[in-house]
């Protein structure tokens, strides 16, 4: 039943993409949705029987890379960290599946797209159920190339094909990290495996180490290492820019790879690496400033974006910089239950904004939408939903777990944790306010399409709706649900040994905040929704003048902070040149030039100066001999 | 092992069955020229692919667990010098050999349409070609190595300047003449050797100790060979040269087998015969691979011509293989040779996708190309696993290679696993760039919309190679079982020497002290 639940979707994936052409595009559809829709189903019995129940499984299957004293073996880790992501990812991805089905109905290459969805949620599933690194660094690399292969789908875009390069290169930056990490792991424990590794951690806990010259505690130095690959992988700050160009892909694809599962990979490792990130607390520190400014930095250019998926896009960079601060003030429960949450709501705006797209005729940008709720009532409402749940506005599932990771800042008390606590509070105006906009600009006020558009708005089918629903109806339950497993009093007993805390629990202490911190992000969302209102709604002429008043930060924003130019400049271009003047100046011009060439040109030039020496004459063969007898009869003279 | 194998002379058979169809082909007899390029094509694939089953027994018949040389062979050559004819495979060459005769019936079939004169020649060489590599990987005595070592170069010259492209006589000395003068300092070191020790027998060099200073001269010597077979940067400029003007299958094998030559040459010559020198000049073999690897990259990231970007990827693949040498650690010796195999099968399928799109368009420009995902989508999932393979992408063979290689790296040397691994990112790029160039986009060029998908012939190449990316990138431990003890038995001696060198020394310090000098 384990195995079942993780390589179901691989078998979809491989009947669709391989056979998809023969079997046609309706058996495709039907045996990767059946594929995924099998691994939700079981993935429920096995979330109960290892969370609730506390039977923690490991599945060995064979083995992988064995070297020495290096070993790794194909092994599926159930514990409660796995089995809560499995079911999320499983199900969330089945939901995608079944509305990919109607979103792409007018596509010409279903079945491979089917079956890529199916072959990145297999990956998935292998990242998160990995027994070692190196099986979870399998699954790591294997949602990156499948995000490519993804946000590249429609190959004949020169965008998105960019789009695709960016997001593996930028991963693969992290990825270095990730690598590096690994193998100071092992240079330190001698293995990579999870439970090795966790119980040699505390008797390494005071090594020292010295890498790349830079003599350090050996945990801190590997935690930070680990943490450049989450960054590449969720997209956090200075690792960020492939994100809101992957939107170059489908609308299942956004959904898919944003909101349930690849980005937040990187939360995931940080919490399955509690046990050794707990032993290094500087790292942990790096971990919540990142995670807060991430947090901070993306909705600010949240606030002015226009395309509809980017702003959700820069939503997501933003909620995954929560996810990393609670991390690192301790709280990786409240982590795990918000990426959870956010599992459900993001999907579901994502899909419902796919929804908006596929209404307004393939447009994505919201200066030319406007006025047609009326039209999308269903599509609307769960965009309500997914906002409010979002905003954290209770009952809805952002609520629980959003509030109890700001609180967990607070409750740190500490410098990095204060921090948090003001760039999360300020983050969180903003999302209330980019989220308010966002549903004012789409659907209120003066419709801004063209006529032939606004005739065409109509209500996507019910394949559409109907995972919608289901979205929608974890976004409104799941906080709830989970509150007091995840967060509250029954968290010891759920999460056991799958996730360790070193000292005060900082979820208790969460609990214990003074009273204006627990409304303190109630009154700036609602702050938010309510600028928003006004600045949409009322007076839509305002945006449109604050931004002509200041049009320095207003382009600082709407440029994504230069980020893209900065890299564009140092890395991208300076690689192409550099390579250039390597291979024309220092392969051709160098080497071959002093090297063969040069050899086999003076060769020639030797050979006609000797050539030239064969006059044909006999009288200069004679006299060269007689000077050639001469200097040997005088060697032996004098040598002799 | 059977009683009939062990009667066998298992490794002679395989060595020599290629050259038994020289003889075939020679005979044939026919006016037409039509009719002998058939007979030459058929006669060259089944000889090729018996071969390959003769060598498959090698590998049933294999011991994983001892570090001996297996299949031994040894009769008299020059009594009166001590040379002898001397065969053996151990876990580290065995591989190679397999690796040489899984090739070669590709290669027949990959020029099966693509060659068109002088058929029966062309297959001669190959035959030739193959005899050479196998004997090469077997031989255990230093004149048989040397002169299989210095064969090879005689058929892949004929290849390259025969039937090669444009520019192929300049490319084809280019060959020559760099790698003949790492042979001619080849020679001169396995003379020292023979003078010093009295023997060419190689088990026996093995275990002889050369004094430090007669080391670093030999090392030298060795490593001039052996570095341009690699090849190292500064001396790889050939490479391009040659895989560019080389006819598919002899890019194919040039990539697959003849460069792993060098990397077979330190671990069987330098690392075991020479342990203090290695331990010497492993600083400079790590600066010379660290910079073949960032250097050739960008350099891969500029190119134009779809055979040079992989020519100087290669490079840099092979950056990896020598630091994972010199490195001398259980896991990145270990990954340097399964990064050589991995490298082998998969360089070896991208020259061959290269070749499927130039028998078509005949032309190798990047920019002539452009969406052909559309009209061929078999030949571009070939493309894309054997592109995703070449970046080390986990559960494909490039991976095990490579991530066993910076982790045992990482063991001894910090920075040179980081800035190794920066390839890792780099490779990345240019093979990316060069799928996107080649394969997405509109289909917009008019030449390129009649090109047909990949024949049947074409998937019975790439069947095969397919599989064994995957198997080698699931489970690896089909094939690292068989060099384990190997290079276990390799590293252990390589330590002791060091260490010995080492409590030489110390014990000398210790005397100087005691006398109170």
């Amino acid at each position: 039943m384990y195995a079942a639940a993780i390589f179901l979707p691989l078998l979809g994936a491989a009947i669709a993409g391989f056979f998809g052409r023969r079997i046609g595009d309706r058996a495709s559809q039907i045996v990767t949705c059946a594929g995924v829709g099998l691994g939700a189903v079981l993935s429920i019995p096995i979330f109960f029987s290892v969370a609730v129940g506390g039977n923690e499984e490991v599945v060995t299957l064979a083995t992988w890379i064995n070297s020495g004293t290096f070993e790794t073996a194909w092994a599926l880790r159930f514990d409660t960290l796995s089995a809560v992501m499995v079911m999320t990812v499983t199900c969330v991805s089945f939901l995608i599946h079944v509305y990919a089905v109607g979103y792409m109905s007018h596509d010409d290459c279903k079945p491979r797209f089917m079956a890529y969805l199916s072959l990145f949620t297999f990956a998935m599933l292998m990242l998160v159920t990995a027994d070692n690194l190196v099986q979870l660094f399998f699954g790591w690399e294997g949602v990156g190339v499948v995000s490519y292969l993804l946000i590249g789908f429609w190959f004949k875009k020169p965008t998105a094909n960019a789009a695709a390069i960016k997001a593996f290169v930028v991963n693969r930056v992290g990825d270095f990290g990730f690598l590096l990490g690994i193998f100071g792991i092992y240079l330190l424990v001698d293995a990579v495996s999870f439970d090795t590794v966790f119980d040699a951690v505390p008797s390494h806990a005071e090594d020292a180490v010295t890498f790349f010259g830079i003599e350090g505690h050996a945990l801190t130095l590997i935690a930070l290492l680990l943490f450049v690959g989450a960054m590449g992988k969720s997209a956090q700050l200075f690792l960020h820019t492939w994100l809101p160009d992957a939107m170059e892909g489908p609308t299942p694809v956004s959904a898919l790879i944003h909101a349930a599962t690849m980005v937040t990979a990187g939360v995931f490792l940080v919490a399955r690496m509690s046990p050794l990130f707990e032993y290094a607390p500087a790292a942990l520190e790096v971990v919540t400033v990142v995670g807060a400014s991430t947090a901070f930095f993306a909705a600010t250019i949240g606030c002015v974006q226009n395309d509809i998926k980017r702003v959700i896009a820069y939503s997501t960079c933003s909620q995954l910089g929560y996810m990393f601060f609670a991390c690192g003030v301790g709280a990786y429960s409240a982590a795990i239950f918000h990426l959870m949450t956010h599992a459900w709501f993001k999907a579901l705006l994502f899909l419902g904004s796919g929804s908006v797209i596929h209404a307004m005729s393939d447009e994505q940008d919201m200066r030319k939408m406007g006025g047609i709720w009326k039209h999308v009532k269903v599509t609307y409402a769960m965009m309500w939903i997914g906002t409010l749940a979002l905003v954290a506005v209770p009952p809805f599932a952002g609520y629980y777990s959003k509030d109890m990771i700001l609180e967990a800042a607070y409750g740190a008390h500490t410098s990095v944790g204060q921090y948090a606590f003001i760039m999360g509070i300020a983050a969180a105006l903003m999302t209330a306010f980019y989220s308010g906009r966002l549903l004012f600009m789409t659907f209120h006020g003066e419709p801004r399409a063209e006529k032939e558009v606004m005739d065409h708005v109509h209500e996507s089918p019910l394949i559409m709706t109907l995972p919608l629903a289901g979205l929608a109806i974890g976004a409104i339950f799941a906080g709830y649900i989970g509150y007091d497993v995840f967060i509250g009093d029954g968290r010891d007993m759920f999460w056991r040994d799958a996730i360790a805390v070193l000292g005060n629990d900082p979820i208790e202490a969460a609990h214990h905040v003074p009273a204006w911190v627990v409304w303190s992000p109630m009154v700036v969302t609602l702050l938010g929704l309510g600028l928003a209102y006004h600045l949409y709604m009322r007076r839509p002429d305002i945006p449109g003048r604050l931004a002509a008043s200041y049009p320095l930060v207003y382009k600082f924003l709407l440029n994504k902070w230069y980020f893209d130019e900065l890299y564009d400049f140092l890395f991208v271009r300076p690689a192409f040149r550099i390579g250039r003047v390597l291979w024309k100046r220092g392969d051709e011009g160098v080497i071959d030039r002093f090297g063969p060439d040069g050899i086999s040109a003076s060769v020639i030039a030797g050979a006609k100066r000797l050539g030239a020496v064969q006059t044909g004459y006999l009288y200069h063969y004679a006299f060269a001999m007689i000077i050639g007898i001469a200097l040997f009869v005088s060697w032996i003279v004098v040598g002799g | 092992m059977n009683a009939f194998i062990e009667n066998l002379p298992l490794l002679s058979v395989v060595t020599f069955t290629p050259l038994l169809g020289v003889l075939l082909l020679l005979t044939i007899r026919a006016d037409d020229s039509e009719i002998v390029a058939r007979n030459s094509r058929w006669v060259a694939l089944w000889v090729t692919l018996g071969t390959f089953v003769a060598s498959l027994l090698i590998w049933a018949n294999f011991d994983n667990g001892t570090a001996d040389f297996q299949f031994v062979e040894k009769h008299d050559w020059f009594p009166s010098y001590g040379i002898q004819y001397h065969m053996g495979v151990d876990g580290i060459s065995m591989l190679f050999v397999i690796l040489s005769t899984f090739l070669t019936p590709i290669c027949v079939l990959a020029s099966w349409d693509a060659i068109k004169t002088r058929v029966r020649e062309y297959m001669i060489s190959f035959l030739i070609l193959e005899t050479m590599m196998v004997g090469m990987f077997c031989a255990l005595d230093m004149v048989l190595f040397y002169v299989f070592f210095e064969g090879v170069l005689i058929p892949m010259f004929l290849i390259i300047g025969v039937w090669g492209g444009t520019r192929r006589v300049y490319s084809a000395f280019k060959f020559f003449l760099y790698t003949l003068t790492g042979s001619v300092l080849l020679l001169v070191a396995m003379l020292a050797m023979y003078f010093t020790a009295g023997t060419t027998d190689i088990p026996t060099l093995m275990t002889t100790r050369f004094p430090f200073d007669t080391q670093f001269w030999l090392w030298l010597g060795l490593f001039a060979s052996f570095a341009v077979k690699v090849p190292m940067w500064p001396v790889h400029t050939w490479l391009p040269d040659a895989h560019v003007e080389a006819p598919t299958a002899g890019s194919v094998i040039l990539a697959g087998v003849l460069l792993k030559m060098g990397g077979y040459g330190f671990l069987r010559f330098s690392l075991p015969m020479l342990p203090l020198a290695s331990e010497y000049f492993t600083p400079l073999v790590y600066t010379l691979s660290i910079i073949a690897v960032i250097y050739t990259s960008l350099v891969a990231l500029a190119q134009e011509d779809m055979k040079k970007l992989i020519a100087y990827s290669s490079v840099a693949h092979m950056g990896f293989v020598t630091v994972g040498i010199f490195a001398a650690t259980q896991q990145a010796v270990q990954g340097a040779v399964y990064q050589m195999l991995s490298h082998g099968i998969v360089s070896g399928a991208l020259f061959l996708c290269v070749g499927v799109v130039y028998d078509r368009l005949h032309t190798r420009e990047i920019e002539r190309y452009g969406g052909l995902v559309n009209n061929m989508p078999k030949y571009a999932f070939v493309f894309m696993l054997m592109m995703l393979a070449s970046v080390g992408l986990p559960g494909t063979s490039g991976f095990v290679g490579e991530f066993l290689v910076l982790a045992g790296v990482f063991q001894v040397n910090t920075w040179v696993s980081l800035l190794t691994a920066t390839g890792v990112i780099l490779g990345a790029t240019y093979m990316l760039y060069l799928y996107r160039r080649v394969i997405y986009g509109e289909l917009t060029k008019e030449d390129l919309k009649g090109l047909p998908d990949l024949s049947r012939r074409e998937l019975v190449i790439f069947a095969p190679l397919v599989i064994i990316v995957m198997w080698m990138g699931v489970y690896p431990t089909s094939f690292l079982a068989v060099m384990d003890v190997s290079v276990a038995k390799l590293i252990a001696d390589y330590n002791a020497a060091i260490g010995a060198e080492s409590a030489a020394l110390n014990m000398a310090d210790g005397i100087r002290l005691a006398l109170g000098r």
